[in-house]
């Protein structure tokens, strides 16, 4: 699998940093201070309670989501240079699926397809939907999938253009075992193609197996988990306890 | 600009097949504006069929403002459900070209209801559509592309609030009162007795220059607008 979306050129974008990335929902602090950095070939997670800023992070990221403070690059430019063509080397998949239920699989990968200039679309499309294990029903609207069938579709629609960052949020949610370990299989195939994997999760036995590297977040402040150490479930709680300055 | 209106294209053909394979706003804008259209005439036509002079063009431009509304409103209802919306900002398409697939969707809509909405106001209020049939046209699509140009950028601005079903009239209606106004003003200079059509056009001309201003304004403040 080539990583590169259509006018990327493999170097322009290897890493994405983040320097003091803050956001302000007016008096509320949903982002201070973040700054961390992600290379190719990684998959890093997000980890943290509820409401820590995950979601937001995820957004900023994304580009959907203006930071209040600070800057995000992606391959030492930050957004601004880049413009609408930054977008296209981003794939979502969010908590909400961004599927159009009145349309078929088939249909939806196709619509996302066209508007991310994906080309030799309908080779692409199929196998999307192969690796989604939704060929036989690639013609059957989306409103009728179960909840697995849908995440999987989701997925494939947010990786139909190859992008060079991908940001899950809470991926395994509704997933079965076999459709988790699928999932789990796919991301390491992006991180062997170099893809900068970002994942928000509170799946910590899959993600302790998968990340290479995690992030906590509490009340909108980052800080890094070391590797090592017993289990991630362990340090996560052990972090969330210290004091954080 | 060809990207634009390509991605534009693709957004406004993605409803439309949507729209066809439920048909949920057409049945629910059209029934809307026939049981309006029906209300008034049973108020303002007498026994003898005679309607109240210049009330067609009121009626007329009500239905279509009040129907207008409610297929605004649920036109972005769909793209809430499942987050569409956001998925359409994440796409590498130039924020305007969501704009205008939306606009250019609900347009069609609008005027297939619209086409049901004129024929019925014509026969239960004797109004002769064969007198200046070009001119009547150009006022009910310039008014409606004004109306609804308004209406998707109020729209997409609330997509995300949970009082969008009633700030959306109350932000929609004060902007568009001129097109309204216009609108019946030149209709009603059409369906009178003896129809004035430099009046219509006057109307016409103004409607034209409102729709020109408020698309190119919402074309310029649909992104900021949208970015979080």
């Amino acid at each position: 699998m080539t990583t590169a979306g259509p006018g990327t050129t493999a170097a322009a974008f290897d890493d994405v940093d983040l320097h003091d990335v803050s956001r302000h929902y007016g008096r509320r602090r949903a982002l201070a201070r973040v700054t961390f950095s992600c290379g190719r070939g990684q998959i890093l997670g997000l980890l943290g309670p509820n409401g820590s800023g995950k979601s937001t992070l995820l957004g900023v990221l994304s580009t959907l989501v203006r930071p209040s403070l600070g800057e995000v690059r992606y391959g030492g430019r930050p957004s601004s240079e880049w413009g609408d063509a930054l977008r296209r080397h981003i794939g979502v998949l969010g908590h909400d699926l961004f599927l159009y239920g009145d349309l078929t699989a088939y249909e939806n990968l196709e619509f996302f397809g066209r508007l991310y200039a994906v080309p030799d679309l309908d080779r692409r499309v199929r196998d999307a939907l192969e690796a989604a294990r939704l060929t036989d029903r690639a013609s059957d609207p989306v409103n009728g999938f179960s909840r697995g069938m849908r995440q999987r579709l989701a997925l494939e629609r947010a990786l139909l253009h190859q992008p060079r960052l991908v940001l899950l949020d809470e991926p395994f949610t509704g997933l079965d075992d076999e459709s988790a370990q699928l999932l789990t299989d796919r991301l390491k195939t992006l991180r062997a193609s170099g893809v900068i994997v970002v994942l928000a999760t509170h799946d910590f036995d899959t993600a302790d197996s998968l990340l290479d590297r995690v992030v906590c977040l509490r009340e909108g402040r980052a800080r890094e988990i070391e590797r090592g150490g017993g289990p991630l479930r362990e340090r996560y709680r052990q972090a969330l306890k210290e004091s954080w300055t | 600009m060809i990207d634009v209106l390509r991605a534009a294209w693709l957004i406004a053909r993605k409803d439309i097949v949507v729209e066809i394979r439920n048909r949920e706003l057409a049945y629910t804008t059209l029934f809307f504006a026939v049981a309006c259209i029906l209300v008034f005439a049973v108020a303002f036509v007498d026994d003898m069929g005679h309607a109240i002079p210049g009330a067609a063009a009121g009626i007329l431009w009500v239905a279509i403002a009040f129907s207008g509304t409610l297929a605004l409103g649920r036109t972005f209802e769909r793209e809430r459900q499942s987050e569409t919306l956001r998925a359409l900002l994440l796409s590498p398409i130039e924020r305007p070209a969501v704009y205008l697939g939306k606009l250019a969707a609900l347009l069609m809509l609008m005027f297939a209801v619209e086409a049901v909405v004129v024929t019925l106001v014509a026969t239960m209020f004797q109004a002769s559509l064969g007198r200046a049939p070009w001119m009547l046209l150009g006022l009910v699509v310039a008014g409606t592309v004004g109306f609804a140009a308004v209406g998707t950028l109020f729209a997409a601005m609330l997509a995300r609030l949970r009082s969008r079903d009633v700030l959306l009239p109350m932000l929609l209606y004060p902007v568009t009162i001129p097109v309204v106004i216009a609108g019946v003003k030149g209709t009603q200079a059409i369906f009178a007795a003896e129809p004035n059509l430099d009046l219509a056009g006057m109307w016409l001309a103004m409607l034209i220059s409102f729709d020109a201003v408020f698309i190119t304004l919402s074309l310029w403040t649909f992104g900021p607008v949208m970015s979080e």
